[in-house]
């Protein structure tokens, strides 16, 4: 969140030390999610150690209770707790989600590096792969991937990675060719060094961060695909407790009232996304130095 | 001897240099001044082998150039160093002043902390500021590990780009006196780029002057 632009600037008083982080708006929304991704981060380690889940169990005697002492958010229409498995669900979506976004990561970064640093024809015809690539639907071509596969994670994970790369691609490509015309850059090669030297010494480098950052931004991403397409009985088995599978089940016992088994799955993943995004501007933010020397002006 | 023939370098329509020649001899130092956007630094990026031009030919000691930037043979492009107006620029912001220094010989495989503390001494670092990064010295302390950068692999000829446009007197004067000393003692020819006539009329042999193209 930023201040309105007509708000005068705060001045410093005089003779006070200038304060060592700029403000970059309020912080609470960033303490906030921070606290809540901890949180999550904490459950989906420590309670499948400490609760164990039988993914098969039904227990139709309990199906469908609202929330209680004992099912603090119900069950669904098989009995199962709602709560611990969309614990579980969240456990496998991170892991998932992680995967796969270090996966397109690792392909778009490599790809993008290609085309930065070869520049010229090389950068053009890789340049239309990607162009190719980007103007498929990536949740179509995600479906027909992952439909070759029987459901399994492996299979949203190399859905996920082979359709998301591009993005990476873009970042990683246009961050070389602002590295390449910068005079320090043009240095390195004058005093002798060759490309490998020039990508591993000055470009990784500089890279790694925005790189990460896409990373980061790119797992509630990958949670969102593996939850479409587990909802759609294409990613996940149907047994094993994800977010996707979850909702999927919970909608058809939405007409009889039971809203608490679509909508806790639901809150499970909206939820990390916010609190990641949020955490993603506040590190685009930081990293981009300009925007951070206007904010501290 | 260095040598531009009919060099022409265009910024989309606009000639920044149209069909110019130039020769930089070894063993003397040549000026080059004119106004602002005459071209001086694009003939000093062509003649570093980092800008190809639209037509013309380069040859650095009778080999004709052939490749630009990283294309340029490794020994082609370390025969001639160029150093830059805007040190802060010139150098990666992750790197201290040793490592800066040290990067072209480690380049080349031969990394030699000593070589790079002489050459610190030789352009007045003191050791304690060879551990810091660009961020903690100032531009004149800057620009100082980039002549000794510049001059880490001996070059055979040497590009001062404006290098000592935004330094105080007394840098200014301890950096032109260390090239002038590298010049006598290596027998390489010298480029110093300068709007600053009083000091290319004391420090060059001869000068030449770009007016606006």
């Amino acid at each position: 969140m930023t201040a309105p632009a007509t708000a005068p600037a705060p001045v410093p008083e005089p003779g006070a030390a200038p304060s060592r982080r700029p403000r970059t708006g309020p912080r609470w929304p960033v303490r906030l999610a921070a606290a809540v991704l901890a949180a999550l981060g904490l459950a989906v380690l420590l309670v499948p150690p400490l609760v164990q889940l039988d993914q098969q169990l039904v227990d139709l005697r309990s199906a469908g209770l609202p929330p209680s002492f004992e099912h603090p958010l119900g069950t669904d229409q098989v009995g199962r707790d709602v709560l611990l498995r969309s614990v579980y669900g969240l456990r496998v979506s991170f892991l998932v989600g992680l995967v796969a976004a270090l996966v397109s990561m690792v392909i778009g970064g490599l790809v993008g590096l290609a085309a930065g640093s070869l520049g010229g024809v090389p950068d053009r015809l890789i340049m239309r792969v990607v162009d190719g690539f980007t103007s498929v639907p990536h949740l179509l071509f995600g479906i027909f991937i992952v439909a070759m596969f029987s459901p399994s994670p492996v299979a949203v994970v190399v859905s996920v990675g082979v359709t998301h790369w591009t993005t990476a691609a873009r970042i990683v490509r246009s961050e070389v060719l602002s590295l390449r015309s910068r005079p320090f850059v043009e240095a390195a090669i004058s005093g002798g060094a060759g490309r490998l030297r020039v990508v591993r010494r000055h470009l990784a480098p500089h890279l790694a961060p925005h790189l990460l950052l896409a990373t980061v931004l790119m797992v509630p991403h990958a949670i969102w695909h593996e939850t479409a397409l587990s909802f759609l009985g294409l990613g996940l088995p149907a047994h094993l407790a994800s977010l996707g599978n979850m909702i999927n089940d919970g909608q058809r016992s939405l007409l009889a009232g039971d809203w608490w088994s679509s909508l806790v799955p639901g809150l499970f993943i909206l939820v990390p996304t916010l609190a990641v995004a949020v955490l993603g501007q506040h590190w685009r933010d930081r990293l981009n130095p300009r925007l951070r020397s206007e904010l501290s002006l | 001897m260095l040598e531009a023939r009919e060099i022409t370098v265009r910024y989309g329509r606009q000639a920044a240099l149209d069909r110019l020649s130039f020769t930089l001899e070894p063993g003397r130092t040549t000026g080059l001044g004119g106004p602002s956007g005459c071209g001086k630094s694009t003939l000093a990026r062509v003649l570093s082998l980092m800008l190809r031009p639209a037509s013309g030919t380069v040859t650095v000691d009778g080999r004709t150039v052939r490749g630009w930037r990283q294309r340029a043979p490794r020994e082609l492009r370390t025969r001639v160093a160029l150093v830059y107006q805007q040190p802060r620029l010139a150098v990666d912001p992750r790197l201290t002043l040793a490592e800066i220094i040290a990067e072209p010989s480690a380049a080349a495989g031969r990394a030699d902390p000593d070589r790079a503390a002489a050459l610190a001494a030789e352009t007045g670092l003191t050791r304690d500021l060879l551990t810091r990064r660009p961020h903690e010295v100032s531009d004149g302390q800057l620009q100082r590990a980039c002549v000794a950068r510049a001059l880490s692999l001996e070059p055979r000829y040497l590009i001062c780009d404006e290098m000592t446009t935004m330094l105080d007197a007394s840098t200014q004067a301890h950096l032109v006196a260390v090239v002038e000393a590298y010049r006598e003692r290596s027998g390489a020819g010298v480029l110093a780029v300068s709007h600053d006539d009083v000091l290319l009329s004391r420090w060059a042999h001869r000068t030449v002057r770009f007016d606006r193209p």
